[in-house]
């Protein structure tokens, strides 16, 4: 019934075009249709956050987006949150103080994080966790996330260059 | 999902249009974090999806002094929270989307969206009735303006008709010395469903200290958000110590019919819409004292 269509968004800081059909939620269409794995399908109610992705600046849900939404607006995805230089500080820290176990939350609390401190580069502690409330773990009970992304902040306000 | 056909107008007349030509085939997508899991669930299953989102009317706050808040319906919760206007003149109204779900879902989902949902746990509802909040709905034939405190008439279900749409909320400017708060019993520390939530907006003669205005919402504790007007009536022309907010808390319980269920039992939700009546009249008549809006 429903013709497929062409969508052109920026992912990643690169001009990307894909078809898709208009019931695609953007989750599928970054993990079927562009091999972008790295956003995770955990709920597909908004729930989770395991599949949190930055559009235009905040962060969302992309179970939650249609493919189509993502007509001209700017998508980060986990995948573009590396640098030419290496793993960007958020990254960092999550390895120091060990802020994973199984990983599966893991992209889009870092995807969270990073439009967190994009916002609001000196958070506190209470901020911080509002701001990942969004994002469930079942694995490391959340207070290491908690110091890397408060570790990372610190970094970051010192001058010290992302990724 | 089942298939669907996405419309994408730029213009109200456009988006009625569609949704006159589709009826009961068409639903309106604004946020979507409501739409798309009921479609995915199979609850809903338009065949036309309208999206709202590029309607520049419905996409604005526009706000002045003298002719008050036009907030459009697609308005993204989170932008409430961003705009310096909205914290400092309707602060119950803006900490109520501040409350909806988690930053990614306030990214996406709207008042309009909350509103049409027709929860009756939505938490913007009750701010939006305190702060004496209409809706500009738009059809086929024409406008007409809908109280929100007469919008819902079910659990889901709203006085829209499947030809039209609601494009702003129309809100009053602030009177001297008004403010509002919006506060709700959750489990959790976040993103759950309101227990019971309670909206409150309120105005004060400073120069005796009584109150000469005063609206209270409740939410999740009936089919619909609930205008306590017997409670808001409690606290005109009093001075709005403990025994009168005492008595304006017992009339909100007795506004309140709420249900047992999963989240809470209807003595224990009772017992919280005393407590948080109290602490929103509260909140709601400091910021008043503090508020330099004129």
């Amino acid at each position: 019934m429903a013709k497929k269509t062409v969508v052109e968004t920026t992912l990643n800081g690169e001009t990307v075009e894909f078809l898709c059909e208009p019931r695609e939620c953007l989750l599928e269409v970054l993990r079927d249709e562009l091999e972008l794995t790295g956003s995770k399908e955990g709920c597909l109610t908004g729930d989770c956050g395991a599949c949190t992705v930055i559009v235009d600046g905040r962060s969302a849900c992309s179970c939650l987006m249609l493919a189509v939404e993502a007509q001209g607006k700017k998508i980060e995805t986990i995948e573009g949150l590396a640098g030419p230089n290496g793993l960007h500080v958020l990254q960092q820290k999550f390895l120091e103080h060990a802020a994973l176990q199984c990983g599966i939350c893991t992209p889009g609390f870092l995807m969270s994080a990073k439009a967190l401190l994009d916002r609001n580069p000196s958070p506190t502690e209470p901020e911080i966790r509002y701001a990942l409330a969004g994002n469930l773990c079942r694995c490391t009970g959340y207070d290491k996330i908690v110091r890397a992304v408060t570790d990372a902040a610190k970094t970051l306000a010192s001058g010290a260059r992302a990724a | 999902m089942h298939a669907i056909n996405y419309e994408n107008p730029t213009t109200v007349d456009h988006a009625v249009k569609l949704m006159a030509a589709h009826g009961e085939k068409a639903r309106a997508l604004s946020g979507g974090s409501d739409l798309i899991i009921q479609m995915r669930a199979g609850v809903r299953r338009p065949a036309y999806v309208v999206d709202l989102k590029n309607i520049p009317e419905l996409r604005k706050i526009s706000f002045s002094l003298q002719h008050g808040l036009r907030l459009g319906a697609a308005v993204p919760a989170i932008e409430l929270h961003e705009n310096a206007d909205m914290r400092r003149y309707y602060p119950g109204l803006t900490e109520a989307a501040h409350l909806i779900g988690s930053l990614q879902i306030q990214s996406r989902a709207s008042v309009g969206g909350n509103l049409c949902n027709g929860s009756p746990a939505a938490d913007t509802i009750p701010a939006l009735i305190a702060v004496g909040a209409k809706c500009r709905v738009v059809g086929p034939k024409g406008e007409r303006i809908v109280a929100v405190e007469d919008f819902c008439t079910a659990p889901g279900r709203t006085v829209l008709q499947p030809d039209e749409l609601l494009v702003e909320f129309q809100i009053p400017g602030p009177a001297p010395h008004s403010s509002d708060a919006y506060q709700r019993f959750i489990p959790r520390n976040e993103m759950d469903i309101a227990v019971v939530g309670v909206g409150a907006a309120i105005t004060l003669d400073l120069a005796d200290d009584r109150c000469t205005a005063a609206r209270i919402a409740l939410a999740a504790v009936g089919p619909t958000p609930i205008f306590a007007k017997e409670a808001s009536a409690t606290l005109i022309g009093k001075k709005l110590d403990a025994a009168t907010i005492e008595k304006a808390a017992q009339a909100a319980i007795a506004a309140s019919s709420p249900i047992d269920d999963m989240r809470g039992t209807a003595e224990f939700r009772r017992h919280i819409v005393g407590v948080l009546t109290k602490r929103v009249v509260t909140v709601a008549a400091e910021r008043a004292r503090v508020s330099s809006s004129r």
